[in-house]
């Protein structure tokens, strides 16, 4: 008989249940492998997230020149061709590499990972290493302004002719940092969900000029938006600016993947790779 | 018939005493079991094996007085344009509700557009339409193009008006029809029974509705963030960003909770004050 009473109390009863099933349940992290020992990081012994394979993160949609028409799994960029070397630095196989697609925020969240590690030009900062695993660098970056022919910044050399610009650049970004913290226009700076909707601002007029990273720079005035130039490369200010692979903090796997990385750039992948799919940074003057 | 001198009968203090008696009764059970509820939940939260890291990257004091100057910042933004929205949507709201309550034939085209534009409005998602104002419409690249802000506060207004149209038309809907009689019997034009006798009661009985528009509005001109200005919790994104930790967006919900509550204070206390009228207490 399903009174409304009945169903009442099912309900109840299934949402204690429900809440009973989220009882603490023990972390099963195995133990830390004793990364540093070359032998430890193998395919058979690296506590993966899944046995046997290799699961990586970016974000979705993954930009040129870093990925390739947002297929990670075509190796074609040069994140995706890092991270294929990377997981064959470890012993694992194209075919056991798993992309996944996570969203910045969920990326740096407290919570298990969906991924061994992300891949998406994350920057690495000291403040940042409070909460996340970073691998060694695998690419030194630097931050540049783009902006349209007909802007009133186009052709300006000196940080002193972008004081009184409209700058935007993209949130979450070492790029809006450079704009506060290196050439500190008078106005507030702008700032978007993605490049997409900065390189849109900047198409309108919107903008006088956008920070990016240099290959993207180049890829923006090459490719995308033929109408805006480099400006020029905003100056390093303290340690120089590098990507990292980022992995959960204390991850068993970060001195794994930091020693394939380290491999990979004595061994002169990480500078073939460079060659071959970013552009040369010939051409992008130094902001003074 | 004087009470001076007046001690209550030996029944009305027994009552009185018996009313004491459970007042405090009932206080000491509530008061048990909110204690109860409480130490139940801190348990469980606290007692998780996460919480060290969840505490650790959410509730960081260091982190938290580090990122409130910006947020703040961010925050005066938000008050600014929720003050100007919430004028400028009312405002439209009330207009299009008069309009799509005209009489007579020859009002139809007007009918019908005040009631096309609400079915669009209420329809599409908020984004959109802030996409559409704040960087196609740039895009045309006309001479004397208002700031961006201007842009999203109208894709604001116009998509928040179309929800108060329909409050207002309810509002007005539900004055009675007598009412309407009365007043023109008495000869009054269409116009001033609108203005002296209608709306006066519609806007009485839909306000808490109205206000409950204005709160959510409050949280939604945030978005006009997406178009480049820096609100309280694009500011929180920012300096999240920058320590990977999620302490600035915590602290940019205290902070809209803390603005929210004088507005649900208020309409509280209209709600309250208009089933009292309605109940002649």
């Amino acid at each position: 008989m399903l009174t409304p009473r009945t169903v009442v109390l099912t309900c109840a009863g299934v949402l204690l249940a429900a809440v009973a099933g989220c009882a603490p349940q023990d972390d099963a992290t195995p133990a830390p492998a004793a990364s540093g020992s070359a032998a430890a990081c193998t395919k058979d012994t690296l506590p993966t997230r899944t046995p046997g394979r290799l699961t990586i993160a970016t974000d979705e949609p993954a930009y040129e020149p870093w990925f390739r028409e947002n297929k990670p799994d075509s190796g074609e960029g040069f994140e995706a061709a890092v991270a294929y070397a990377v997981a064959e630095q470890l012993g694992f196989a194209r075919g056991d590499v798993t992309w996944t697609r996570v969203k910045f925020d969920s990326a740096i969240a407290p919570g298990p990972k969906e991924f061994d590690f992300d891949i998406n030009q994350f920057s690495i900062t000291e403040e940042r290493k409070q909460a996340v695993d970073f691998s060694a660098p695998y690419y030194f970056v630097r931050q540049t302004v783009i902006a349209l022919k007909t802007s009133k910044i186009a052709g300006k050399t000196s940080l002193a002719d972008l004081r009184n610009a409209k700058l935007g650049a993209q949130v979450g970004t070492t790029s809006y940092q450079a704009i506060t913290d290196v050439i500190k226009p008078t106005g507030q700076p702008q700032v978007y969900n993605s490049n997409d909707d900065a390189k849109k601002a900047l198409q309108n007029g919107q903008l006088d000029g956008l920070v990016v990273d240099l290959p993207t720079a180049f890829y923006i005035t090459g490719a995308e938006i033929p109408e805006a130039v480099i400006v020029g490369q905003v100056p390093q200010v303290g340690t120089p600016e590098t990507f990292g692979l980022l992995l959960d903090k204390g991850s068993p796997l970060t001195g794994c993947v930091s020693q394939a990385v380290g491999a990979l750039e004595r061994a002169g992948t990480l500078k073939a790779l460079e060659q071959r799919w970013l552009a040369q940074v010939a051409g992008a003057p130094e902001l003074t | 018939m004087t009470t001076l001198g007046h001690t209550p009968s030996a029944v009305q203090r027994q009552r009185a005493a018996y009313r004491r008696r459970q007042t405090i009764q009932s206080v000491l059970v509530a008061a048990s079991s909110t204690a109860a509820l409480g130490t139940l939940l801190v348990v469980a939260v606290t007692g998780a094996p996460g919480w060290e890291r969840v505490r650790a990257s959410f509730l960081d004091p260091a982190i938290a007085r580090d990122a409130l100057p910006t947020v703040l910042t961010g925050l005066w933004l938000n008050v600014r344009l929720l003050v100007c929205c919430a004028a400028g949507a009312l405002l439209l709201g009330l207009l299009i509700a008069v309009l799509r309550t005209l009489r007579g034939p020859v009002f139809f085209p007007v009918r019908a557009l005040a009631a096309g534009y609400t079915y669009t409005f209420r329809g599409l998602p908020l984004i959109i339409v802030l996409y559409v104002l704040t960087l196609g419409v740039p895009g045309l690249r006309l001479q004397g193009m208002p700031s961006v802000l201007v842009l999203g506060g109208a894709a604001l207004v116009l998509t928040y008006g179309g929800y108060l149209a329909e409050v207002f038309r309810a509002g007005i809907e539900s004055v009675h029809p007598s009412q309407l009689a009365a007043a023109r019997s008495l000869g009054l034009t269409h116009r001033q029974t609108m203005r002296h006798v209608v709306l006066p009661q519609a806007v009485r009985r839909v306000a808490p509705p109205l206000l409950n528009d204005v709160v959510a509005l409050q949280k939604d001109v945030g978005l006009v963030s997406l178009a480049g200005p820096i609100d309280a919790v694009r500011a929180a994104q920012i300096a999240t960003a920058e320590t990977f930790n999620y302490t600035p967006y915590i602290l940019a919900g205290v902070l809209f909770v803390l603005l929210a509550i004088p507005l649900i204070a208020v309409t509280d206390w209209v709600t309250l004050r208009a089933a009292r009228r309605q109940s002649g207490g």
